[in-house]
């Protein structure tokens, strides 16, 4: 069925109206992320209050079906959650796909209406593999005490839901960093304005300035030509010579090469600036002018929007929650795609920031080892050679010290609870941040901050607390 | 040199302690292994509370709600004091009785105490469901932040000429000196307040870990305007049961609604039980069924230093030691007066009020 409505968020946006909210020091605050991680696009929508704007659908709420007990269940319906789940129960297991967006596509395939082409196939496959795909589905807790259980809110129903095999695709998110004006609304993420426009958000014409790091500058930039908006410029803040290099290797991977190619061609006329980076963004109510540095100079743009994320983040809550050995930020893995975990497996950008390729691959290791099916050595391969891709895109997009120095005493760091810069002390560990100044305890849950709190502080996350990801009172009521 | 006294764990307890000490002239070195809060303070609620009784008991945390009043005027911000009061509720007719018998205590206390049919609880709690037996409200009761404050505590210690020290774990706290991984320190006297893990480095301590869960939401401004304790309260504090719930709910400053409380001996099992938080949430929803809908952004498990007689142990514990600890739900109420109190008694003054029912050496056996 197709559904081209847009989310509320989009339907705002081409409103106009791009300050949702007051944050609690009375800071106009609007859409950041636009794929619920952020909350600050929250609106109070019947009444509710902390409703994610960027969540509410165009479509019927969904009521979906969830059994109490599956062979086989995977959480996240990006491209590794959609691999896994499609093979597992092509293989004849009882899968259970658990997803918190209105459909499948994770954040690339993300999509209304039609699916991207990429996105198609699998996308079939999975109709047709008999897998249950539960959308609009919030895994909110895991047992940690030898059960094997998720708890799971839908949309105010509490459902328990008994495993076997348990395939972890929770995907990545934006890493933001602070810097002055960072908080103004239409200052969003790159990936968030993937999502906007993906959500239905019109940018015809919207001057937009794109900043930060990573190959999602340059596909979003192309994006968003298409999509009728004018980009004056993107900044990347890796240096030229690490790209040149990044380049040159791409050309071993000629389908990404050509992905390459096929962005600077849409983007021929647009300046596309390396080793810079955003130092300011200015406006009253929103952004209004931002000041760019590269080459050692400082310029002013006049913009609409600014779109800056400095590459992606794995969600790790839920693989902490359970106990998974976390190693430099990612999940560990065997060569089977399971964890320190028994029968939890782990797939996608939680192991490594690849993309959909390497998603997909391995989610389908992943389910074939879940189901004790035969795992072809081509597949390892494969994966083998996406996972030195990974490597090469870390490299060189390497985040540079100066983006440390950005924020001044007055930025704010976590957004939510409007902690400034100067309230944290460096010298304290992360807990005693907690503690004493509440960063990171306001309902993103330090997915925001604690990236940001990690690049400048290097403090590093730590235990997790239930529930994963905000969920009512009510379904807490439910007895184990 | 030697410090004239170390005082061991840096909860609000300790913090407490030392600036007593401290105000008292004595040079204090306060040591804690992780964070300061980082123990029951940073998990607790913040709530200061006055009881009725039993007797001891009104003695010491009305002693010690003055010093908060008097703390209040100085504490900075973020320690969210909040003149808010308690509104003790009474779901049937025999919590009204004992409502009504407590307004009288304190009435004839001098304190004040307003009691509130279900009519006028209607109107000065909105949220309340209908049907509630009555309720009273005692003003003078007031919430904090205590991390806040066991910071402001300890800044004021270092202001003194204390020290603060994270990161030094005590294994061994005894007369005039303590041991561990730093070797050996010597103080003219040493106050273990180490709060549910004070019998780790001072053997036969009657202290045990007693767990609590809480909850606490998003903002939620104007839904609840007091604390909000249940009567039957008391019976799930001053009893033993297996695992008992008794619904507490506090409005932060900010908002939050922080749900408690459930109560269980089970060592040091520090796993969320859903089935036990879930009874602690249906108890709290069953008086304010507004917070059914509310946002919970986390969940958490702290444990109070419980002793048999749930009263702390407060002064000498053998020559050169001194306990401050076991607290048990009070730890928030009672750290000041915890803390003047232990320090007279090591100074050789005599506590404003009678501290032998707190006597650390008193005898006591756990159930």
């Amino acid at each position: 069925m197709r559904d081209e409505r847009p989310s509320l968020l989009a339907e705002r946006w081409n409103r106009g109206d791009h300050a949702l909210r007051e944050s609690i020091t009375g800071e106009p605050r609007g859409a950041l992320c636009a794929m619920g991680s952020c909350f600050e696009c929250r609106v109070t929508l019947d009444g509710l209050a902390h409703v994610r704007a960027c969540m509410v659908d165009g479509s019927p709420p969904l009521h979906a079906e969830v059994p109490a007990r599956c062979e086989v269940a995977v959480v996240g319906g990006g491209p590794a959650g959609i691999a896994a789940a499609t093979v597992a129960a092509e293989h004849g297991a009882t899968t259970l796909l658990l997803d918190e967006s209105a459909r499948p596509g994770g954040q690339i395939w993300r999509h209304r209406g039609e699916a991207p082409k990429d996105a198609r196939s699998w996308l079939d496959r999975l109709a047709r593999s008999g897998a249950k795909v539960a959308s609009g589905a919030t895994v909110f807790d895991a047992t940690t005490d030898g059960e094997r259980a998720l708890f799971v809110d839908l949309g105010g129903r509490t459902v328990k839901v008994a495993f076997e095999q348990l395939i972890l695709a929770t995907g990545a998110r934006e890493r933001f960093l602070p810097f002055p004006g960072w908080t103004l609304p239409n200052v969003v993420g790159v990936g968030g304005a993937q999502a906007l426009v993906k959500a239905g958000a019109d940018f015809t014409g919207r001057r937009v300035v794109l900043g930060g790091t990573g190959p999602l500058l340059l596909a979003v930039a192309a994006l968003l030509t298409r999509a009728g908006a004018e980009v004056l410029c993107v900044l990347e803040q890796a240096p030229a010579s690490r790209l040149a290099q990044f380049g040159w290797q791409l050309a071993r991977s000629p389908r990404r090469l050509l992905d390459a190619m096929r962005y600077r061609l849409a983007l021929s006329s647009t300046p596309y600036l390396t080793g810079g980076y955003v130092v300011r963004a200015e406006g009253d109510g929103r952004v209004e002018e931002v000041i760019l540095r590269a080459r050692g100079g400082d310029t002013r743009l006049r913009c609409d929007v600014l779109a800056v994320g400095f590459g992606l983040v794995p969600n790790l809550e839920l693989p902490r929650h359970l106990g998974c050995t976390v190693s430099e930020g990612f999940v560990t893995v065997d060569q089977r795609q399971e964890t320190s975990r028994a029968s939890v497996f782990c797939a996608g950008e939680t192991i490594a920031i690849g993309g959909a390729p390497a998603a997909l691959i391995q989610g389908e290791i992943a389910a074939r080892a879940a189901t004790g099916a035969e795992i072809p050595r081509a597949l390892l391969t494969a994966r083998d050679r996406e996972r030195r891709f990974a490597d090469r895109l870390k490299r060189a997009f390497d985040l540079r010290p100066e983006l440390r120095a950005l924020a001044t005493p007055d930025t704010i760091i976590c957004r939510c609870e409007d902690v400034r810069a100067r309230a944290i002390d460096p010298a304290w560990s992360a807990r005693q941040a907690k503690l004493y100044t509440r960063v990171g305890m306001g309902p993103c849950q330090g997915r925001v901050c604690g990236p940001a709190l990690e690049f400048l502080h290097g403090w590093s996350a730590d235990s997790v607390r239930p529930p994963l990801k905000p969920v009512t009172t009510h379904a807490l009521e439910v007895e184990a | 040199m030697k410090p004239d006294a170390i005082v061991v764990g840096a909860g609000i307890v300790g913090a407490a302690c030392a600036d007593s000490l401290a105000r008292r002239g004595l040079r204090v070195l306060v040591l804690e292994r992780g964070i300061p809060s980082g123990g029951t303070t940073g998990a607790g609620m913040g709530h200061v509370v006055v009881m009725e009784n039993p007797e001891v008991e009104f003695q010491i945390t009305s002693y010690s709600l003055r010093l908060w009043r008097e703390l209040a005027a100085e504490l900075p911000p973020d320690c969210e004091d909040d003149g808010c009061g308690t509104l003790w509720l009474a779901e049937d007719d025999e919590e009204w009785q004992h409502a009504r018998m407590q307004a009288d205590a304190f009435h004839a206390r001098g304190l004040e105490a307003e009691l509130l049919s279900p009519r006028a609880l209607a109107d000065f709690e909105p949220a309340l469901r209908a049907g509630l037996a009555g309720g009273l409200y005692l003003p003078a009761d007031r919430v904090v932040y205590p991390p806040a404050v066991t910071r402001f505590l300890l800044d004021r210690v270092i202001a003194r000429g204390g020290e603060l020290r994270l990161g030094a774990e005590v294994r061994e706290a005894g007369g005039r000196e303590v041991l561990g991984a730093f070797g050996r320190l010597e103080a003219g006297v040493v106050i273990n307040a180490a709060g549910a893990w004070a019998p780790e480095i001072t053997k036969g301590l009657p202290i045990e870990p007693r767990k609590g869960h809480l909850v606490i939401t998003d903002r939620y401004p104007g839904l609840l305007r007091h604390q909000l304790v249940e009567l039957g309260y008391l019976k799930s504090a001053h009893g033993n049961a297996a695992a008992s719930v008794a619904m507490n709910v506090q409005p932060r400053r900010t908002g939050q609604i922080l749900i408690g409380s459930s109560r269980e001996f089970v060592g040091w099992n520090a796993q969320i039980d859903r089935g036990v938080r879930a009874r602690m949430i249906q108890r709290a929803v069953s008086f304010v069924p507004a917070l059914s809908g509310l946002n919970v952004l986390r969940s958490w498990v702290g444990f109070r230093p419980a002793t048999p007689d749930k009263l702390p142990l407060l002064g000498f514990w053998e020559d050169g030691l001194a306990i401050d600890a076991g607290h048990e739900g009070l730890g928030i109420t009672l750290a000041p007066a915890s803390g003047e109190i232990v320090a007279d008694l090591v100074t050789g003054a005599r506590p404003a009020i009678d501290s032998s029912p707190f006597d650390a050496r008193r005898s006591l056996v756990h159930a």
